[in-house]
């Protein structure tokens, strides 16, 4: 699964990932680690960050056909 | 490196360094000799009571030489704990029904106590190992 967070952030004002993480509720060690691929969100994270940026859950995370993980 | 992080950190250091320490000093006591009869009780003890006090020391240690202030814990931090907990688990199972068959067998207790020290050890250490790689590496997808 790939996401688009990075670009969402410098979209958004370059948001920080302090920024996006006081407003996630998490530590900015999991925005990092969601950023890079090493955590997988919870489907209600993921509703949040896609709610942080106004965007479809789509438009911030893409799960590739013939992906299994 | 997270609030969470630090502590496992901490923990494991103190672990494999508190593990290595009292094996150190009970073949010292042992010098060459029968390992049952080592008065290995108060070593045990305060090795137990010195990485307990340790452990937290260097918890603080951590958080002051990070600069990090933040002791959040989030969903991820939880997922891991839980993800090392079952990692550990299996070493406690281990060293319970390795004691349970030794008593059985009516071994010294020199043996039992310190079957069931060993494992709580490696119990430790391979929660504190996982939970490090998971960190690093993020949580296996199974």
């Amino acid at each position: 699964m790939t996401n688009r967070i990075r670009a969402l952030r410098f979209a958004h004002a370059e948001m920080t990932q302090a920024e996006l993480a006081e407003r996630l509720g998490v530590t900015r060690q999991t925005v990092i680690a969601i950023e890079q691929g090493r955590y997988s969100p919870s489907l209600e994270m993921a509703f949040q960050i896609a709610r942080a940026f106004g965007v479809p859950l789509d438009d911030v995370f893409d799960y590739p056909d013939g992906e299994q993980s | 490196m997270g609030y969470d992080e630090r502590n496992t950190w901490a923990q494991l250091l103190v672990g494999v360094v508190g593990f290595l320490t009292y094996v150190v000093i009970v073949l010292g006591k042992a010098d060459g000799g029968p390992l049952v009869e080592v008065a290995y009780q108060s070593t045990m003890l305060w090795v137990i009571g010195l990485s307990i006090a340790a452990s937290i020391l260097l918890s603080i240690a951590f958080s002051i030489a990070s600069g990090e202030r933040t002791f959040r814990r989030d969903q991820r931090d939880k997922e891991i704990s839980a993800f090392g907990t079952r990692m550990g688990q299996a070493w406690v199972v281990i060293g319970a029904v390795a004691a349970l068959a030794m008593a059985m067998a009516e071994w010294d207790w020199f043996w039992i106590a310190n079957v069931i020290f060993v494992c709580f050890a490696l119990s430790a250490i391979f929660e504190g190992v996982a939970k490090v790689v998971a960190y690093r590496r993020g949580l296996p997808q199974w």
